[in-house]
């Protein structure tokens, strides 16, 4: 129970720690998932169901495991990071596995309970990993090449099991991430250089690898009015809702493109489009402005925490829920294929709200244990 | 510790580093959603309400057409439909099941309704049952409640109160064709709009048809109808009186129906109106707004009757003896004869080798003009065509309407022929014969017209005026205080002939139905007020058939129907004042060789004592003639 109480410091009981508990954080978390119940209800034509009614549900329980993981000792997080890891792979495999013997490319593993999406999984798991890695790795060794062939097997493993799904967002997101990590761990920017430059030239040989679907979007994104009733008629109408939202929008529930069904996917991937519609662009603003103090609450926290693997932690997950935002808007706006990321906190979906729960549990456990010294076993264990 | 120091300033550099990544993306985040929202706002709010907008047209009703004294003759006929929105019908086999008990439906319908079903979204409506009757309607429409998803479909189909009785002058409406979709009228795009295709629907389709009306309404993604947004009415389509009497053209149309293959025209002289205008046998012009089976197609283009023909203005005939009246008018204008001219008939005349008969046996002896209309000699008019010449006959029978298209507002009219010396060179390359004008001035040889035109060549002689016929009558509805005509109208000239000239043509044609030896006198309108002046006629159709009858091989009946003259007879009356004109035309009606008499005449003496029965002059209110013809339809 040392996790949860340690007897050495007896301060740090569940109820002091819950009191630490950064709660203007857990305010705007929560006042950015009420704009997901409306939007939802939005979505449903004005209706708690489908989605508003069981999203809510959904945040309630995330926001226990939230603070369940943010109680939860940072040095135990650290402790487990390569079990965390290991056993996301496994249930990565396992998907992969069904899906060859004949069930089809599925993302979803059924607990039960719960579908889970070991894909949006493994975005914690990366981070965690590869905080853990750096903390352990003596500093004189960042300029070692050789020591970071583990780590970039780390990323990549995972990526190309992702990418193989396929899920282009969540492999670009796994490899951003990866990368942002590797940087802020201190890896010397010519080596960037030089990854760069490979990636450059593995792009005609992966691009021939591509699944048609993906190389129509890409094509697509670049032309959306290429095929505007095919590839591009997401892309297209999405556009066409944001665009016609104007400054102030068309008001709430008002959103012609989201209420007589132009949209695709306008509770999961595409619900930035109703805010933008019916909200117009004061509220699309005010919804990034609210992720941005998200974002400072993170970078806040990270240079807080006396722990570097704290600090790598914060850093990777306030960059995964970054690249979270911007790739889901960047893609909803037309400045980025669509390659199926959710927007955080109100997209409609389990996983993805369990992923973002539990990784702001972890951000708001590193606050909470922001003066944790880290002994030699917590370290190197 | 100092390695650990400096791992984390460098962090913390790179950290800001990131950082300042990341307000750079999202300020091209913040700056493309300006450029969405602000700049091309306008772009994309009008994409946005084309996506959601549909204009959907409202077919106006389209106009009547009703007779002189507002009997309807085509109508709007309000039809009703079962249609059931599968998506509302919970059990679609029960539904189906129940709505049998009703209606009857077959299992075809069925296997229809599963087709349909599984070919379009759920929420279109599919159609159980068309053209339900009141009664079925009623029925479905009681039981509505138990009957989830079905509901009745009012629309509205072409009805013709009378039938065939109308089919050439009204005509009928038919789906539109390739050559009508090139038109400005986004009415002709609607698969369920109908179009005018013959007689007056075609002729004032645009009128009849109005103009489409909008709906513009808010459509989602799968087209499904949300709401209405505007609603702009459209102009209904006009309703077209004609001149025609009901009652006159039911009785020609009684009159030709019973001749078999026949034809009748009256008008009135004075205002040019078409009071009848029968071309029998007719069809069921509301069989070609529903649809024609390929039955009811075949049997009507096999007929040897011909019915989907217009005889009244497309049939073209000899025009046979009641050609003489023209002859005699040219020659009397000509100077060729007088009033008082004589030839001898001895019952055929030579003419190099040939022999032209007279149809009279033995022939006329010594006969004068006025004899030879009315008795019909044809050795006269051998002798008078000779000596007035092709071309002025020619020029004469144009003058009198004949050989031209009328101009009658209603498409399809054939101009027939009159022969001319430089026509036949035209034509085939051979000089006229003298011969062939003989034939002619019997109204035989090359010579061709049509009942309407007959009809206003009847009414040029009866009133000396250039007389056009007309359907549409431009006065309306005729009421009881409607004012009425009371001498010809200004519109038609005078004809330019001689009224002297004119009124021994008269006294012929009055003596050939009033006098004992007259070729209709069996047909004369007793009463003398009402008497008619005409003339008979009879158009060969075969030659050989009527040298065999003259050699008394065959005669009657005995000679096949196909190879019958035609009977015909032109009439005015009443001969005191001249108003009413009627021509009839009975194919392959001769049987016995005095068919214009015999045959056609009758039929003309019972349409012009009706037209004078009727005479609005009378002041005589129409017979309560169209309702209960209404009642049964």
């Amino acid at each position: 129970m040392r996790w949860l109480y340690d007897p050495a410091r007896p301060q740090q009981t569940v109820t002091v720690k819950l009191l630490s508990v950064n709660w203007p954080l857990v305010a705007l978390i929560t006042t950015i998932a009420a704009v997901g119940f409306a939007m939802l209800y939005s979505a449903g034509n004005g209706s708690w169901h489908p989605w508003a009614s069981r999203q809510t549900v959904r945040y309630a329980v995330a926001m226990l495991i939230m603070l369940a993981v943010a109680v939860v000792d940072i040095r135990l997080w650290m402790r487990v990071a390569y079990g965390f890891y290991a056993a996301t792979m496994v249930l990565l495999i396992a998907v992969e596995v069904r899906g060859a013997i004949g069930m089809g490319a599925q993302r979803w593993i059924d607990l039960g309970v719960i579908q889970i999406q070991p894909s949006e999984l493994m975005k914690i798991a990366l981070v965690m990993v590869l905080a853990r890695y750096f903390t352990n790795l003596p500093p004189e060794d960042i300029g070692d090449p050789l020591k970071l062939i583990v780590p970039a097997g780390l990323i990549l493993v995972p990526a190309a099991m992702v990418l193989r799904q396929p899920d282009l967002g969540t492999a670009t997101m796994l490899v951003l991430c990866g990368a942002a990590m590797f940087f802020l761990a201190g890896v010397r920017v010519w080596m960037f250089g030089v990854i760069i430059a490979a990636a450059g030239a593995i792009v005609p040989f992966a691009w021939h690898h591509l699944r048609d679907y993906q190389k129509n979007r890409i094509l697509t994104f670049l032309n959306p009015e290429r095929d505007p009733l095919g590839a591009g008629y997401h892309a297209l109408q999405a556009k066409i809702a944001v665009g016609s939202g104007g400054i102030f929008g068309k008001g709430y529930l008002s959103g012609t493109q989201a209420h007589l069904s132009f949209l695709p996917e306008r509770q999961t991937d595409f619900i930035f489009t109703i805010m933008a519609e019916e909200f117009g662009l004061v509220g699309g603003l005010l919804l990034l402005a609210l992720y941005a103090v998200v974002f400072v609450y993170g970078y806040a926290i990270a240079f807080r925490s006396r722990s570097h693997f704290g600090r790598l932690l914060a850093f990777g997950i306030t960059t995964n829920l970054f690249l979270y935002v911007f790739i889901n808007v960047a893609m909803v706006i037309g400045l980025l294929p669509v390659v199926g990321v959710p927007l955080p906190l109100v997209s409609y979906g389990g996983t993805s709200m369990l992923t973002v729960m539990f990784g702001f549990g972890l951000l708001i456990s590193v606050y909470v244990h922001r003066d944790v010294r880290f002994g030699r076993g917590d370290a190197e264990g | 510790m100092k390695r650990r120091n400096a791992r984390g300033k460098i962090m913390t550099r790179r950290a800001l580093v990131v950082a300042g990544g990341k307000v750079a993306l999202l300020a091209a985040l913040a700056g493309r959603l300006y450029y969405l929202q602000v700049v091309q706002a306008p772009k994309f709010a009008m994409l946005a309400d084309e996506n959601r907008i549909n204009i959907r047209l409202l077919v106006p009703p389209r106009g009547l057409i009703v007779d002189r004294f507002g009997v309807p003759l085509a109508t709007n006929r309000p039809t009703y439909q079962a249609v059931m929105i599968p998506e509302q019908a919970g059990n679609i086999a029960e539904t189906l099941g129940a709505v049998a008990q009703l209606v009857p439906l077959t299992e075809t319908d069925r296997r229809r309704v599963v087709r349909d079903m599984h070919n379009r979204h759920s929420y279109v409506p599919v159609v159980l049952r068309e053209d339900m009757n009141w009664d079925e309607m009623s029925r479905i429409d009681v039981n509505a409640v138990d009957l989830p998803g079905v509901s009745i479909d009012q629309g509205l189909i072409r009805h013709y109160p009378f039938g065939d009785e109308t089919s050439h002058a009204v005509g009928y409406v038919g789906p539109v064709s390739e050559e009508e979709l090139d038109s400005d009228d986004p009415l002709v795009e609607l698969p369920d709009f109908r179009v005018g295709k013959s007689g007056v629907e075609k002729e004032y389709d645009l009128e009849l048809r109005g103009s489409a009306g909008t709906s513009e309404i808010e459509v989602n993604a799968f087209g499904r109808v949300v709401r209405e947004l505007a609603r702009e009415d459209g102009i209904p389509g006009e309703q077209i009186v004609l001149g025609i009497d009901m009652a006159l053209q039911d009785l020609a149309m009684h009159r030709c129906n019973a001749q078999g293959s026949a034809s009748a025209v009256v008008l009135d002289s004075w205002t040019g109106e078409v009071l009848a205008l029968a071309s029998a046998p007719g069809f069921d012009p509301g069989a070609f707004a529903s649809g024609l089976s390929p039955a009811q197609w075949k049997a009507l283009i096999d007929s040897p009757y011909n019915p989907l023909t217009n005889k009244a203005i497309a049939g073209t005939y000899a025009p046979g003896s009641t050609f003489k009246p023209l002859v005699a008018t040219a020659a009397l204008e000509a100077g060729v004869i007088t009033p008082d001219t004589e030839f001898f008939c001895s019952g055929e005349l030579h003419l190099g080798n040939a022999v032209f008969h007279c149809w009279k046996k033995g022939g006329h002896g010594l006969i004068s003009l006025d004899r030879a209309i009315r008795e019909s000699c044809d050795v006269f008019f051998y002798h008078t065509a000779d000596l007035v010449g092709i071309d002025r006959i020619a020029a004469m029978a144009n003058r009198f309407g004949l050989g031209l298209p009328t101009g009658i507002d209603i498409p399809g009219e054939k101009p027939g022929l009159i022969p001319t010396r430089a026509w036949k060179k035209a034509t085939t390359g051979v000089a006229w014969q003298r011969g062939e004008t003989l034939s002619c001035g019997i109204g035989q040889s090359y010579v061709s017209v049509t009942p309407l035109q007959l009809a206003i060549y009847v009414a040029r002689i009866a009133t000396g005026h250039t007389v056009k016929p007309v359907l549409a009558r431009s006065a309306g509805i005729m009421m009881p205080t409607s004012p009425v005509a009371e001498s010809i109208s200004r519109a038609f000239a005078l004809i330019g002939v001689h009224e002297k000239t004119l009124d021994v043509v008269r006294q012929g044609m009055y003596g050939a139905v009033n006098e004992l030896h007259g070729t209709a006198y069996r047909a004369r309108i007793t009463d003398p007020s009402m008497a008619m002046a005409g003339k008979t006629g009879t158009a060969q159709v075969h030659h050989i058939a009527r040298e065999v009858r003259d050699r008394g091989v065959v005669t009657g009946t005995k000679i096949p129907w196909k190879e019958r003259d035609h009977a015909l007879f032109i009439a005015f009356a009443p001969v005191s004042a001249p108003r009413y004109v009627c021509a009839v035309v009975v194919e392959h009606g001769g049987t016995t060789g005095g068919e214009g008499g015999a045959v056609a005449a009758p039929i003309a003496h019972d349409l012009l004592l009706r037209a004078q029965q009727r005479d609005p002059a009378r002041r005589v209110p129409p017979e309560p003639f169209g309702a209960a013809k209404l009642a049964q339809g």
